[in-house]
């Protein structure tokens, strides 16, 4: 019993105090035929035996320690600089829960409070949570708050089609009992196309930045068109690109979202992630989920509290909104001593790492025979390509005879981008790799070239 | 550079730590970056950001500041965590270092199902201890939290309802006693919340229930144990009642600490559950997440399950393991997050059931079950309890007497820390008054669960004796009591960086 501290001694005594003879004593309330049922689990392990299983289970995966990777589609392989571990490891972080009591949890709560301070800088806003699951439920939120903001009057959300399917996908999961209309995403709209489908009925204007094929849309006049029809406005944005563009708060947008994994938290098979959500004045006490203020403690004290708790399930519950109770509060953690150490410099350079990368990447692709990329719009770390031949076919022969995870199969999501392959490159990405990669597409038009090339 | 901080007054006493801000010096670099190695590309000038607020630091500054704000909270590894309803047992070390492993954390979500076997392999059998555990027939781990996987359930019964063209079941039966977001789950799904008291002895009003059943009734939400932490007496009673009126149960699993082999909720009759990832099976808790809620269903509810879920799409054999790969659920209710769940958490849990074995869980339970009843015992002459009986893993105390009015649960509570204790949970549930909710979790030992009992019984003594230790307690935290009024009156979300000059003084 390896975590259990109790002695023989101990028990006896324990069973004694509380007046019962056995364990069994203690569970008499439970159904008798159903009590004490067979466990069909395997026997248990010691932790070297643990480890091992697992050590072996890792080691069946391909993973972006041992390859070069280009895909991306809503997680990335960013550099997380060491420190950013060492704090989460400290045990007083990890091993505590939500701050429910203040006067012991300063430290979560300070670091909670310069996370907000720090998304409400890199989004334009005036005030985020403390982070919701992921990318995609902060957008269903996002949705829900716009829906109550409204009182469900206006029962229709605009989505653009370059918001990634899965979190289109999400968004229809959590509102499928709730009435709301989702329009806009289905074929291939563009932003003056989406503005034109605003109305009385709107609630609110979903668009991505930079889109699900990475390019930088122009906003310009697209807050004030949902604003003349009285809607609001939501961006959901990648945090890395904010380093290097605009803030979705010059473009007028009145709810940001968006996945923060890029800001410090490793791939991990899509989890745990960090949802962010930021907002402007107006909608505060909308605002789902945690979120942490300033005040003063019996001193006077500068002091951290989680507020606006009333809007929370504890009261009015069967009128809440969002049930939203364990948050993603270590990758918040994550994301606050990330932005700490890349600071005002740092991120901006690991965005322009990317951007310079990336179109490199993009102008050598460009340039094979066969392979075409879409520079048709303005792009930031991803980018659409256009191959010779199915997209699963290349990515085979690149992991294979390469050592490559290849980008992002289009067709997976959409039927008209057949062939297309959305290609990621970030600062982790050198230009040898990317010099591999060209080579390797140029490979995978005509594979036959490669085995004359191996022998 | 200054922050528009409206409480750098005079006279107040320093900040335990100034803000990351604070510490900002202009021009200072924290992180070393490479050179770009390729031809720079054009900037769209137009599109460009001016200005970017973070602070600007070193490594060290960093590690400094983090390191000290860490030493202002309590956690696991500091002290008892007697948090009721959370379960804050020992995180073992060993699955942080799996959850580590490179071909875990660096592999990327979208990769060729063929790439990540091992994690699929992983999940797969997760799934199936999860089913085993609980009775149910599948299980979707997909729900980031509790409450997703609230959700999940939810959705999945009326998805049920639907299907079989009954669209006005629409009510869902909540008890009193309820966590908050049970109610909340179901408003959010579109659903209306019934509402039913618990009688004298904590447990589900049969009269009341079957009073409230009928062709409208989705289904009904309870926990078990229950969150006053004890076993319903008639759970089968109320199922019977609600599958008789032609609703669905649902089992909130937060407490299934209390229940490791001791019933299965799909031998008792449940549609559906959620577990706790971060409470029952130890991943940690994080300051506040991130947890995992997979959620388990019966025949009727797996072809509804959230998706996608892992499967085997070619049996293996002696030589060859089989080939593991997502699917999606026939009437899924669909994706509730991007990619595949909280995967890092279910390493950790994988790590956890793998070492634990069906004796070493059953251990767990009853150790868990056995420190609550003791504390209980123990405390039961010195805090008035809402009802003397057995609990699960946690009971529930007043804070509250007749001969000490102007004490509260609050009270005791900051009273706790001054003895090094965090406090329970207190105010929930929340139709015990003064509610302190205790649950000391298995890897407490006899000894630190004396001390406990020690430090409740002397502030039981000076609650009568001298109360003022207790109302300006704590007295021993990194600060005093919080003003929360201030707070929420006075909004400070954020720490707005001022241009140079203003804000100072
Ligand atoms: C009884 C009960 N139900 C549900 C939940 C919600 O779980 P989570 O916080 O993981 O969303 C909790 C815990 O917070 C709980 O204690």
């Amino acid at each position: 019993m390896t975590y259990i501290p109790h002695t023989d001694a101990d028990r006896a005594a324990m069973l004694k105090a509380i007046g019962v003879e056995s364990f069994a004593d203690l569970f008499d309330a439970v159904p008798p035929e159903n009590r004490f049922p067979p466990l069909n689990l395997p026997d248990g392990l010691s932790e070297m035996e643990v480890a091992a299983e697992l050590n072996s289970l890792a080691r069946a995966n391909v993973s972006a320690s041992d390859y070069a990777i280009f895909l991306g589609a809503g997680a990335y392989n960013h550099f997380v600089p060491s420190v950013v571990d060492h704090i989460l490891r400290r045990g007083e972080f990890f091993t505590a829960y939500t701050p429910y009591q203040p006067e012991l949890s300063q430290g979560t709560l300070q670091a909670i409070f310069e996370y907000q301070s720090m998304m409400c800088m890199l989004t334009g806003m005036d005030a985020a949570n403390a982070s919701h699951y992921d990318g995609a439920t902060s957008l269903a939120e996002a949705v829900t708050m716009a829906n109550a903001h409204f009182r469900g009057k206006r029962p229709k959300v605009i989505l653009s089609p370059g918001i990634h399917p899965q979190y289109r996908a999400v968004v229809r999961t959590y509102h499928q009992n709730t009435g709301l209309k989702f329009v806009g995403d289905k074929g291939s709209a563009t932003i003056p196309d989406l503005v034109d489908m605003l109305d009385d009925d709107t609630a609110l204007l979903v668009v991505q930045y930079p889109n699900f094929f990475g390019q930088i849309d122009d906003f310009t006049g697209l807050a004030d068109a949902v604003h003349r029809a009285g809607a609001l406005l939501c961006i959901v944005a990648d945090p890395i690109a904010l380093g290097l563009f605009k803030s979705p708060g010059e473009w007028g947008a009145d709810i940001v979202v968006g996945e923060g994994q890029g800001l410090g938290i490793p791939l991990s098979f899509g989890g745990p992630y960090l949802g962010f959500f930021a907002t402007r004045t107006e909608y505060v006490r909308k605002i789902a989920g945690r979120i942490v203020g300033e005040t003063v403690d019996a001193d006077g004290r500068r002091a951290y509290v989680m507020t606006l708790r009333p809007r929370e399930q504890d009261i009015r519950r069967e009128k809440a909104t969002s049930n939203i109770c364990t948050n993603q509060g270590l990758m918040a953690l994550a994301a606050c001593v990330y932005m700490s150490v890349m600071g005002k410099t740092g991120l901006r350079r690991v965005a322009e790492l990317c951007y310079h990368k990336a179109h490199y990447a993009a102008q050598q692709i460009d340039a094979l025979d066969g392979y075409s990329v879409d520079m048709s719009k303005p792009f930031f770390k991803e980018f659409v390509v256009t191959c010779p031949k199915p997209v699963s076919e290349i990515n085979e022969f690149l992991l294979e005879h390469w050592g490559i995870i290849g980008g992002y199969d289009l067709s997976r999501d959409y039927d008209k981008r057949e062939n297309q392959m959305l290609i990621a490159v970030t600062e982790m990405n050198s230009k040898d790799e990317i010099d591999s990669l060209v080579e390797a597409l140029k490979e995978a038009k005509a594979p036959h070239l490669h085995l004359s090339h191996e022998h | 550079m200054m922050t528009e901080l409206i409480l750098n007054k005079n006279g107040a006493p320093p900040p335990l730590e100034p803000l990351i801000y604070e510490l900002s010096v202009p021009g200072r670099v924290g992180v070393n970056l490479p050179a770009p190695d390729v031809p720079l590309a054009d900037l769209p000038a137009d599109l460009l950001r001016t200005s970017l607020d973070l602070p600007e630091v070193s490594e060290l500054d960093v590690v400094r500041h983090f390191t000290r704000l860490s030493q202002f909270n309590h956690a696991i590894d500091i002290g008892f965590y007697p948090l009721g309803s959370c379960t804050m047992k020992y995180n073992p070390r060993l699955n942080e270092d799996m959850a580590r492993l490179p071909g875990f954390a660096t592999i990327h979500p979208l990769q060729d199902p063929a790439t990540v076997q091992g994690a699929l392999a992983l999940m797969y059998q997760l799934q199936e201890w999860l089913a085993e555990i609980s009775g149910m027939k599948g299980v979707s781990l997909q729900p980031a939290a509790g409450a997703h996987g609230e959700f999940a359930g939810i959705l999945m019964i009326r998805a049920y309802h639907l299907a079989n063209g009954e669209p006005h079941r629409t009510k869902i039966i909540v008890p009193d006693s309820a966590h908050g977001t049970n109610p909340a789950t179901t408003a959010m799904a579109g659903l209306q919340v019934v509402e039913i008291p618990s009688d004298a002895n904590g447990d589900v009003d049969l009269d009341v229930l079957r009073g409230v059943c009928g062709d409208d009734v989705a289904g009904m939400m309870i926990t078990v144990p229950n969150t006053l932490g004890v076993f319903e007496a008639h759970i089968k009673e109320i199922v019977d009642i609600i599958h008789g009126c032609g609703g669905l149960m649902y089992m909130d699993g937060a407490n299934m600490n209390a229940m490791l082999g001791v019933a299965k909720p799909g031998e008792l009759g449940f549609d559906v559950m959620h577990y706790n990832l971060h409470k029952t099976f130890s991943t940690p808790h994080g300051g506040g997440g991130p947890g995992s809620g997979p959620v388990a269903a019966n025949e009727k509810l797996l072809p509804f399950l959230p998706g996608p879920i892992v499967d085997i799409l070619e049996e293996g054999d002696d030589e060859t393991p089989p080939l593991y790969g997502f699917v999606m659920p026939e009437k899924s209710i669909g994706r509730l997050k991007a990619f595949w769940g909280n995967f890092g958490m279910l390493v950790r849990a994988y790590a956890y059931i793998a070492l634990h074995g069906a004796q070493g869980l059953r251990d767990v339970t009853n150790h868990a079950v056995l420190n609550a009843n003791y504390v209980r015992a123990m405390l039961k002459d010195t805090y008035p309890m809402p009802f003397d009986r057995i609990c699960g893993h946690e009971f529930v105390c007043m804070g509250h007497w007749k001969d000490a009015e102007g004490v509260h649960a609050l009270d005791i509570s900051k009273r706790l820390m001054d003895y090094g204790f965090h406090p329970p949970t207190n105010y929930f549930p929340l139709i015990v008054p003064e509610a302190l909710l205790i649950e000391p979790t298995e890897t407490e030992s006899k000894q630190e669960c004396d001390r406990f009992i020690a430090a409740m019984k002397e502030i039981a003594r000076e609650a009568h004796e001298s109360p003022e230790l207790l109302h300006e307690a704590p007295h021993k935290a990194p600060v005093k009591r919080v003003d929360d009024v201030r707070a929420a009156k006075q909004l400070v979300l954020c720490c707005r960086v001022l241009p140079e000059g203003e804000g100072e003084g």
